[in-house]
This record gives C-alpha cells, structure tokens and sequence, in this order.
C-alpha cells in the first residue's frame, strides 16, 4: 500500500533527491563543490589576467613585476580599434589647444603623440569572423539536424556504415590536410572568400553535430511522433510541432559547441586568407609584430574575441544545462 | 462510429513473422481485447490498424473502406499510447487541443470541445499544468481526453493501464470501461492482463506467437477454450488439463479413478477419436469439489488461502501424479498428504485432442 502511494508520486526531481543524501556522501559533495570552484577560479585567471591588460596602458602592461592595483584606461581599445599615425610636433600643439572639442579617442591618443586616422582592419575581421562562424554554425545544426533526424527514425540503407564515414572524417587532424585544401581552395577560387571558409568549417563542425543531435534525438520516444501522427498530423508537421520543441536542449549544446570551434579555428583561416575573409583569431597575433608588443592591445582584442561566445553560451544556458546531462530530457 | 476489419492482414519483419496472416471484424461499439504474453503480436496488430505499422499483406477495412495504404492521420482513429505519449513540451490544455488544432477547428469550438472532455474526465483543473508533473492516473486521463476530443471513428488503447499501480489499474479500468458505454465507441484494447481483458472486452482475440487462437466473448473463452494454450492461458490458475484415457462411457485418469461420461460427451469423443484412445481432461479448479464419494483419488500437495476460499493443489493418483487445482471451502483445513477423493461437475469438463491439441466439440450447445 505504502509503496503503491508512494510510485503515485510526482517524478522525482532534483531537490528531492538532495534530501535522500546521506551524510557521508554530503561530506563528498561538499568536497566536489569545493574542488569545482577551486578549478574554475584557476582556469578564470588567464582570463582575469586578459581583462586586467586590457584596460592598462603601455607601461602599466609590461611593467616589472606585473601591476595588480593600476589606473584603467581605454588606451588598448583604442589602439586595436584604429589606425593611427605619429604625430609631428606642430600638429601635436595645435591639436593640444583644441583638445576640449576633440572625441574622446581622440584626446587619448593626442595624449600619446598620435592621432586616429581611421577604424583599423580589427574591425572588419572581427565582422568576418561573426558572418562566417554564424553561418557556418547555423548551416552545420540545421543540416546535422536533419540528417540525424533521419538517421535516429528511419531504415536508411548502410546506416552503420554512413555514421562511421561521417565520424572518420574527425580521425584526423585537420592540420594534416591544410595542404591539400589550400591548393584546391587556390584553384577553386575559394580562397579567400567568406563563402570558403563557411564551406569549410560547415563541413567541419557536420560530423560532430550529426553525431551529437542524433544522441539526443534517440533521447526523444518515438510515441510522442507517433500520437502525432494519429492525431492528425503529418511527417512533417510532427516533426516540427513535437520533436524540435523536445529537442532545444541538444540543439543549443550544438549550437554552442560549433560555434566554439567556427569562431576559435585559426590554422585554415591563416593559411586560407590574406584580406577580404581573414577573421579575428590569426589577426590579433599579427599584431605582435606593429611597432613593440602592444600587449593592451592585444589583450583588448582576446576580450572583445571572448564576449561573444560568453554571450551566445550565456543566453542558451537554460537549454544547455539539461542538454549536457543527455539521458534527462526523457520523462 | 464505425467497423474496422481486417482480411488476412500479416506483417513480417524481415523472415520472422511477427502477425501471421488474421481475419477479425470489430463491430460498431464493440469494445475488443487483444489479448496474448508479451510478443504474440498483438500490439502490431494495433499498430497496423493505426497505420503506424506497414502490412506486409491483406487488408485493413473501416467503415467499408480500405485504409490499409491510408497514412495514419487520414484514418479517423485516435491512439492511447502505453506510456501515453503526453507532448512534455506542450500543457494539459495544448495537449488536449492538439489534435483539434490538426484538424483546422475553429479556436471558439476548439475552447468549447475541450472543456467538454475535460468536465467529463474531471481534469479541469490540470489544464495549465505540464504532463511532466501529473500523477500517472492524471496521465492517463489526460491520453483519454486527448484521444476522446476528436471523436474519432475507433479508439486503439496499448495496454493503456500498464503503467500505473494496481489501485489506480482498478480505477481507470472502470473508468474506461464507462467511457465506452456511455461514448459507444468502437475501441480495440491492448493487454497481457487476462484478468483485465476478460473485465473490459465484449469479445477476446487470445493470440500467440503471431496467430489468433481463438476470438469469442470472455465466458466462451474461458469456458469453452478453442486449445491448450487458450486453456492454459486464461485463468489464473489456468484450466487443469490431466492427461487420460478414453475407454468408451469413461475416461481413466491412471491411478487415480474413472470418470464417467455423459451420454453427449461419449458421443463425441466417440466421433472425434474412436473407442479406446488417449485424451486431455481439462476441468477449472471450481468445476471439482472435494467429496468422500467422489471417482477420483488424491492427495494434498499443497494448499492456499485465497481469501473467500482455499485452492488446494492435489496430485492425482498421490504422491507423484499430475497437480491440479481444486477450490475448496476455507472452513476445512487441509494438511500436506491428506488422501481425499474429489468429483467433476459433468457439465464443466472439456476434452482436448493430445496429437492436435484442439479442443473436442459437443453436439449440443455452441
């Protein structure tokens, strides 16, 4: 009897769980949770360190030892931002009489005996890198959504054989084939171009998200397709009024996983680019080289590289917590 | 409301036979058990009715039309899933409304037909809730509702109660079965439970492994098993079956008695396998009671407490014999060993061929 009420119950959810731990393993969680945060305050310090660069000036950057209490300044930004030209002595006190009305950047840089002549190339690299790791992520969850779809549900012939080719094309590094690809890509007149790299990591990020989402649409029961079905619907309209809705959790792990790797790749992008495509990741290393080591500079633009992939993970959280623990989407 | 038949319908998959070919007629209101253990085929034959499952030959007929190629959202017939298939995105409400919504009702009926279904199966008040959070029984409600809103022509339940706990199976299978008269809705339901299938069913399709054993109401079935394995199946326990020896006026159970035979029974053992041959006698527990004056000899080998009755397990012939199962009064108390004889209630008693394992006919009656 007792059991019987008790199997009545709602389904068992997080905090009643917690509530059936014992002590001793209390004690164990209390010991991962520390462990976590004591791993995740380390992994943060580079990027605490990356942040702090970022809004120091010149000397602040490279002073010995390293500054952790300095004045913050926009002077990084500034400079990653814009070309810049030295200015000549005449100038520089012309500029200086009027430098109330001049923009903010600017007087800065005034400041700095220079004077901003124009958005730098940072910018339209930066641009590039949104368009070809957005489209290539969108284009690398929708195709991989759909051909998981139809390998999760359907008798597809050589299923077994087709999942494994789509897997091996990971078995490598993809180093190995820069080569190759960049001669094709040379006599394709892909290099480049923005539709090139798309292409590419399109294809790249494919394996990973037929493979992923196909995982998680296993996860979804075929009955909730079914009583679709029956109720009225088809193939299709089933597919897009119950099983996409089901499966957002595993489309935003996806999703955020492709976009990773799409915005981060660097080797193809520096082999493949020169200009026109070239996107953030090799060009903030060539600043290396402009004139000394411009370390806010470079911090600044790691930082800038950084907040949109925080953003997108950050506003997919809610999906991705229960996309990564897989097996709970089931009810 | 409507009539589904099926014409020799089959379904393989690959070699193996999952249905093999079956002809069953559901008649208007009728309310149907398939009923079978687990992989007798019984769910892909519903499954075939809904379309969810391609025939591999035959026909599928509804209200005279053939469907068999129809796909499932053109056939009118509403589904209730075992683990009731509940949209875990969608609320109580949106669920219900679902299948309505497919069907381009206008949003003021839609309102309309929901509250209706809702009001009959009391879930009103779950409407904003996510099925998620529902109690089982609630679940099940909710599949009900969801399936009931369209009137569809027949409603096809896999063994809709399968997941709930024994309380709650005993509620919702009144509350089905109610559902059913009041609604006279043409349903084919799903169970292994023979219990729950002779409960609902107004007839039973007995199937196992892929072949209809036998279609009749659940008295038919029970008392008048078409083999063994219907025999053996239906009950709990099932029909005793006691190998024995037909000598004509009398059957000799060795080393346990004679049971004579009535005139009707003679004759068609006579017919159906001459004089002096071997035969199953198949009698259910309560068709024997203990008697001193009884034909046939045992001994306890164990008994039970049943509640209202006792069911005693005898040997027959001692020690040793085959075990049958005998109702007895609860009052007498029955140690292991006791010798006793026992008598059969002429009119109960069934006769099955041993090479065919088919159940042996009178004349007289069905």
């Amino acid at each position: 009897m007792e059991k019987s009420q008790r199997r009545q119950r709602a389904p068992i959810v997080e905090a009643i769980r917690v509530d059936k731990i014992s002590g001793g393993t209390r004690l164990v969680q209390a010991i991962r949770i520390v462990l976590a945060v004591v791993y995740a305050a380390l992994s943060l310090i580079p990027v605490l360190w990356i942040g702090m660069t970022a809004f120091k000036s010149r000397p602040d950057a490279t002073a010995v030892p390293p500054k952790v209490f300095f004045k913050p300044t926009l002077e990084g930004f500034v400079s990653l931002l814009t070309d810049r030209a030295i200015l000549l002595e005449a100038r520089r006190q012309e500029l200086l009489q009027h430098l109330d009305e001049l923009p903010w950047y600017q007087r800065l840089m005034v400041q700095q005996g220079m004077e901003v002549t124009g958005p730098s190339q940072y910018v339209g690299r930066l641009k590039n890198s949104m368009i070809i790791a957005g489209v290539s992520t969108v284009a690398a969850v929708v195709l991989g959504l759909l051909a998981a779809y139809a390998f999760s549900r359907f008798p597809v012939p050589g299923k077994g054989d087709l999942l494994f080719f789509i897997l091996s094309t990971r078995m490598l590094p993809p180093v190995v084939v820069t080569i190759p690809i960049f001669l094709m890509y040379r006599r394709l007149g892909l290099h480049d171009t923005h539709i090139g790299l798309i292409l590419l990591y399109t294809v790249f990020n494919l394996s990973f998200s037929v493979w992923l989402m196909k995982g998680f649409l296993d996860e979804i029961p075929r009955e909730y397709e079914e009583a679709a079905l029956v109720d009225g619907y088809t193939r299709l309209q089933a597919f897009f009024k119950v099983v996409l809705p089901n499966s957002l959790s595993g489309l935003a792990a996806t999703t955020v996983f492709c976009l990773i790797f799409a915005w981060n790749e660097y080797a193809f992008a520096l082999m493949l680019t020169t200009d026109k495509a070239r996107t953030a990741p090799p060009s903030i290393t060539t600043m290396l080289g402009r004139g000394g080591i411009e370390w806010a500079s470079i911090a600044a633009g790691s930082l800038g590289f950084l907040i949109p992939v925080v953003l997108v993970t950050f506003a997919l959280r809610k999906y991705l917590l229960r996309g990564v623990t897989f097996g709970a989407i089931r009810q | 409301m409507a009539t589904i038949e099926l014409r020799q319908v089959e379904k393989k998959f690959g070699e193996l036979h999952a249905v093999k070919p079956m002809d069953l007629t559901v008649y208007d209101g009728e309310f149907v058990v398939l009923l079978g253990p687990s992989g007798c085929g019984k769910t892909t034959t519903l499954r075939m009715i809904a379309g969810l499952e391609t025939v591999t030959g035959g026909q599928i007929l509804l209200n005279g039309r053939d469907v068999t190629w129809e796909h499932p959202s053109r056939r009118d017939i509403a589904f209730v899933f075992q683990l009731f298939a509940l949209y875990p995105h969608m609320s109580v409400w949106q669920n219900i409304a679902f299948p309505l919504q497919a069907q381009g009702v206008s949003r003021h009926e839609v309102r309309q037909r929901v509250a209706e279904v809702a009001r009959l199966l009391e879930i009103e008040h779950l409407f904003r809730q996510r099925p998620r959070g529902l109690s089982m029984g609630d679940q099940q409600r909710v599949a009900l509702a969801r399936a009931l809103v369209r009137r569809p022509a027949a409603f096809l339940m896999d063994e809709p109660l399968g997941a709930l706990d024994a309380d709650m199976r005993e509620r919702m299978r009144g509350e089905i079965k109610r559902l059913h008269i009041d609604q006279h809705a043409t349903t084919v339901y799903v169970t292994h439970d023979q219990v729950e299938a002779m409960a609902m069913g107004d007839r039973v399709v007995v199937m196992s492994e892929a072949v209809v054993q036998q279609v009749g109401t659940p008295a038919e079935v029970y008392y008048d098993p078409a083999n063994l394995f219907v025999a053996r199946f239906i009950g709990s326990p099932g029909m005793n079956l006691v190998p024995c020896r037909y000598l004509g006026g009398a059957v000799e159970v060795p080393g346990a008695g004679r049971v004579a035979l009535s005139p009707v029974w003679d004759a068609a053992l006579q017919r159906a396998l001459g004089p002096a041959c071997d035969v199953i006698l198949g009698f259910r527990p309560e068709a024997a009671r203990v008697a001193p004056e009884g034909p046939l000899f045992a001994t306890v080998y164990a008994s039970d407490m049943e509640g209202g009755y006792a069911m005693l397990h005898l040997s027959l012939g001692g020690e040793g014999g085959p075990v049958v199962h005998v109702r007895a009064s609860r009052e007498n108390r029955y140690p292991i060993g006791t010798p006793l004889r026992i008598d059969l209630d002429p009119e109960m008693v069934r006769f099955f061929d041993p090479r065919t394992e088919r159940a042996i006919r009178r004349e007289v009656g069905r």
